[in-house]
């Protein structure tokens, strides 16, 4: 299989608590990956490590064969390859839709602000958004916001998009709006790493779950055996405490 | 009504002029004080426990004393214990500039402390570099958001110019002493004709900077 990232004996730690202990993962080009455990396990913090916000103790990341962390060049030209959307969204407050979109773009490739927009302004046709291109982030819902960060991330035509919770701070009702975006985003064929506390989601989205207790991987493989019949213990208990009888 | 005193000689004129004193004090010190306020400010949020105490103790410092203390601290103080002989005018630029650094330097660390590092984050993660954030990303969130406050804090500079006459300064306020006692017996009601007029003087110096911040809130709320 043609493997984009790569990580490998990856440990992270703040002190003396390690947060993450020797993480190996490969992900494949096209490859959904679903990271999913307890809170606080450091699922975020390994999506972190990935594009370098957290320096790690030990190991290594590698995407498309060039280590990225720890990175010794110029960190915005590897971060411009990966896609990274956040809990919180994080859009730009002070510039509208299609600014928030178009900005990076113009600035980091250099594309003109003509074709940039055409862009933006079919990528937001396709998440239902093109009448919101000339609102500002404060005008939209949660979900409106979420759907907006994701195609400005596409935007970069990263190689690989993380996804950091990203419906974790929405009303119930605006979930199924932005995960429907990612479903299609997996069927495109893009290549995603995903936290996320929705499972039914998950299972639908994923070539691969993989759980995360205490630091480390308990356990990983195809959705189907992985919540049909889980192998360990501990994940067995973790399915079961999203289980209402 | 003691208007009339304003017609005499070259009365309107000197009031004219000494607004623009007044003005041209604040003006420089707001200058510099956004210059050092920024600096300082920025300095606040890189959490070095030096640097921050004394940034502490500074502004605490210029809060508690009055300005005209301050003034006669720098202008008459720095003659005898220096030995530095520096004019009305530059003292009383050294004070404001004082007072506008440590409070624009606290607009400037709240702000920039107000910012998530996350808002950062989002904008690296599309590749951005520092310079290209802070240019397009961050600056101009805090610009917004220290908008209200420094206008306040101009206003106040502006008016607080008033005091810079007990080192001798000739500003408006100064002028205005001046012509009423001149006119004393011609004009008994001069007072209240010149410090009405001095009133709308500073009124219509800080009126146009309130509009202009009022306007640019408006344009940017959305």
């Amino acid at each position: 299989m043609d493997e984009i990232l790569s990580i490998r004996n990856l440990t992270k730690s703040y002190d003396d608590l390690t947060v993450l202990n020797q993480i190996n993962l490969d992900v494949s080009r096209g490859e959904v990956v679903v990271i999913v455990g307890p809170s606080g396990c450091g699922k975020s913090t390994l999506l972190r490590c990935i594009n370098a916000f957290e320096k790690i103790q030990e190991g290594m990341v590698k995407l498309d064969g060039e280590v990225i962390n720890p990175f010794k060049g110029k960190l915005n030209e590897i971060r411009e390859k990966i896609g990274m959307v956040f809990q919180s969204y994080e859009l730009f407050p002070h510039k509208t839709v299609l600014q928030n979109m178009t900005l990076a773009p113009i600035m980091v490739k250099k594309i003109k602000k003509k074709e940039a927009e055409e862009e933006a302004l079919a990528l937001l046709d396709r998440v239902g958004l093109l009448t919101k291109k000339d609102n500002y982030p404060r005008q939209l819902s949660g979900g409106q916001k979420q759907r907006v960060a994701i195609v400005r991330a596409l935007m970069m035509h990263p190689e690989i998009l993380l996804l950091d919770e990203i419906t974790a701070a929405l009303d119930p009702e605006m979930v199924k709006e932005v995960l429907d975006v990612v479903i299609n985003l997996a069927k495109e064929g893009r290549t995603m790493v995903i936290v996320t506390h929705e499972l039914s989601f998950a299972r639908a989205v994923a070539d691969r779950m993989v759980f995360i207790d205490a630091g480390r991987i308990v356990e990983e493989g195809s959705p189907i055996k992985f919540f049909e019949s889980p192998k360990t213990e501990r994940l067995r208990k973790f399915l079961d405490s999203f289980k209402y009888i | 009504m003691g208007f009339e005193v304003l017609l005499k000689g070259s009365n309107l004129i000197r009031l004219f002029t000494g607004i623009l004193v007044a003005l041209r004090i604040s003006m420089i010190s707001v200058m510099l004080s956004i210059v050092f306020g920024v600096i300082i400010g920025s300095l606040m949020t890189l959490k070095k426990p030096v640097i921050n105490i004394t940034g502490k103790l500074y502004l605490e410092f210029i809060r508690i004393m009055p300005q005209m203390v301050l003034l006669f601290l720098v202008y008459f103080g720095t003659t005898k214990a220096i030995g530095v002989n520096i004019s009305a005018e530059t003292a009383s630029i050294i004070v404001f500039t004082l007072w506008g650094t440590a409070e624009m330097s606290d607009l400037i660390r709240g702000a920039l402390n107000g910012i998530p590092t996350i808002q950062y984050e989002s904008s690296y993660s599309l590749g951005m570099s520092v310079r290209q954030t802070y240019i397009h990303v961050i600056i101009p969130q805090i610009i917004r958001r220290m908008l209200p406050l420094s206008i306040n804090l101009v206003t106040r500079m502006i008016k607080t110019t008033s005091l810079v006459m007990m080192i001798g300064i000739v500003e408006v306020l100064k002028v205005g002493q001046q012509i009423v006692e001149a006119n004393r017996k011609s004009s008994p009601n001069a007072a209240f004709g010149i410090f009405a007029t001095i009133f709308a003087l500073y009124f219509f110096a800080c009126w146009p900077i309130s509009i202009f911040s009022k306007y640019l809130e408006k344009k940017w709320e959305n």
